[in-house]
């Protein structure tokens, strides 16, 4: 099919930036640029650290699961195959799958595509680049693999709800055994939980899986169910993603600072 | 808001060329972009070009970008645009100009002839009819808000800065696509179109053909990122192919 001719108005965004737009279109782009960047420099930042990641009962979501590592690993401590010239943090082993699963993301590639890649920089918005080949071939094709790092997702949200639960019971140093009880970092680490959950549920490949592959929901009332619990997340994609990455960076800083000694938990009871 | 004057930069032209031209108009309240371009057309100038029907956002006619931002005339609210500058009223620029405000958007209907035509399954009752659940309507039933104003078309970066008019349908070719493979009586199978003639991979979802919808349909939510995740069942997880997904 013959292409339509190209339109002759001589206004039409060309470069890089043009735009007839009045409003400030460079903002959300700023936003998401500073943010994210920051995100991921500390976040790399605190995966090296390798330390003040455990205070109390309580355990940075940076660091969960402690596959290995410290004493209170699931596994054991460092493992004898991992090589000596290489640099140990237990977070290297873990956290490629919740960086998989952010990067993967629908929400996040739009917006990075925007703030990183200028693919567009913002609605009707002139590009860099001429040439464009999507998420057609190689490399951004491999952005479907998104559905396993959800599932994957799903499993360390179970680790994450045993790390909110541990964070109740507290150590009593008289008895040496544990008791029940709140600080600011069990409440911080249920609201975590809880962000991530939520981001989690919301996610579009599973709110597919559950349901969305379907016809015909109404013959299977269960996924019917699930499809519209996942949807319901869904409309707020981009608040839960948001607001859960924001969170897990302050869930980090709290134990770090508490671990460090510049914080004091307060014990509510 | 009383009566007051409000300065409208609208573009004049064809496909030879044009400029913006400056016109003063009164406005009042409760007008609309439309109602002010009418006024200059039937004070001011009588040869201005501009496409209308129902005034009501249900047409998709007066489809055009104002301060640069692709919306209906007729859903723009004076009000909600600053007065205090020019107005900018210019044409869509992903389309072929006719004149002045008038664009040619016949492509985006030939395109979707290239789209399979719904297929209803065989009739579940004797008497030749179908049986239908509410619940699997509803979903599809947001795609039928469509008026087919192309503002989704017209802000959508592959085809308004890459041109890629051969390799890529569009959002509006696609949600018309996830109305016909999400209908609970269709049969027929559009995932290979999809793939490798109607270019679903171009969408990076930036989400912009959400945006500017006057009915608000989720485009990229509720259709585009659904036809990708039934295509990553037929062609890129292996363990969708052992459950029989994607077939």
């Amino acid at each position: 099919m013959a292409a339509p001719a190209r339109i002759e108005v001589p206004r039409r965004p060309a470069r890089f930036g043009q735009s007839s737009r009045t409003d400030p279109w460079w903002a959300a782009p700023t936003v998401v640029f500073i943010v994210l960047s920051a995100f991921v420099i500390y976040s790399i930042w605190a995966a090296l650290q390798g330390r003040d990641y455990r205070w109390g009962p309580y355990l940075s979501p940076l660091y969960s699961p402690e596959l290995f590592g410290g004493p209170h690993a699931f596994i054991g401590g460092k493992p004898g195959w991992w090589p000596d010239w290489l640099f140990w943090s237990p977070a290297i082993l873990i956290l490629w799958a919740p960086a998989g699963l952010r990067v993967t993301c629908y929400y996040y590639r739009g917006a990075y595509y925007k703030a990183f890649w200028a693919d567009p920089p913002s609605c009707s918005v002139g590009e860099p680049r001429q040439s464009y080949r999507g998420e057609n071939s190689f490399p951004l094709i491999l952005q479907n693999v998104h559905r396993y790092f959800i599932y994957l997702g799903l499993i360390y949200l179970v680790f994450l709800l045993h790390d909110a639960w541990e964070g109740l019971w507290f150590p009593n140093p008289a008895t040496g055994h544990r008791v029940f009880g709140v600080g600011v970092g069990s409440i911080v680490l249920i609201v975590n939980m809880t962000l991530l959950s939520g981001y989690s549920f919301g996610c579009h490949s599973l709110r597919h899986l559950v349901g969305g592959y379907l016809k015909q929901l109404s013959g299977c009332p269960v996924r019917a169910r699930l499809f519209g619990c996942a949807s319901a997340f869904n409309r707020r994609h981009m608040l839960w993603a948001w607001m859960s990455l924001c969170f897990v960076a302050f869930t980090d800083i709290y134990v770090r600072l508490c671990a460090m000694g510049i914080w004091t938990d307060w014990r509510i009871f | 808001m009383t009566a007051t004057t409000a300065t409208f930069s609208i573009w004049r032209g064809d496909r030879q060329g044009g400029k913006l031209v400056e016109y003063q108009t009164e406005i009042a309240e409760g007008m609309v972009v439309l109602d002010a371009v009418r006024r200059i057309q039937a004070d001011q100038a009588n040869d201005l070009a501009v496409r209308w029907n129902c005034k009501a956002g249900k047409c998709g006619s007066c489809a055009a970008e104002i301060n640069g931002k692709p919306r209906l005339m007729c859903m723009t609210r004076l009000s909600d645009v600053p007065t205090n500058r020019p107005i900018l009223v210019e044409p869509m620029r992903t389309f072929p100009l006719i004149r002045d405000l008038v664009t040619d958007v016949s492509w985006n209907f030939e395109k979707k002839r290239t789209v399979r035509k719904f297929t209803p399954r065989k009739p579940d009752a004797p008497d030749g009819t179908w049986r239908m659940a509410q619940i699997d309507v509803d979903r599809v039933q947001e795609f039928r808000k469509c008026i087919e104003c192309f503002l989704c078309q017209n802000v959508c970066h592959v085809l308004r800065d890459h041109q890629l008019f051969d390799e890529y349908i569009g959002p509006r070719l696609l949600t018309h696509s996830a109305a016909l493979e999400m209908h609970p009586l269709d049969s027929d199978h559009r995932l290979s179109d999809l793939r490798f003639t109607q270019g679903i991979g171009y969408c990076n979802i930036t989400k912009c053909c959400t945006k500017v919808c006057p009915e608000e349909i989720k485009i990229t939510d509720n259709a585009i990122i659904p036809l990708k995740e039934r295509l990553v069942d037929r062609y890129f997880d292996p363990v969708a192919w052992l459950f029989g997904a994607g077939r």
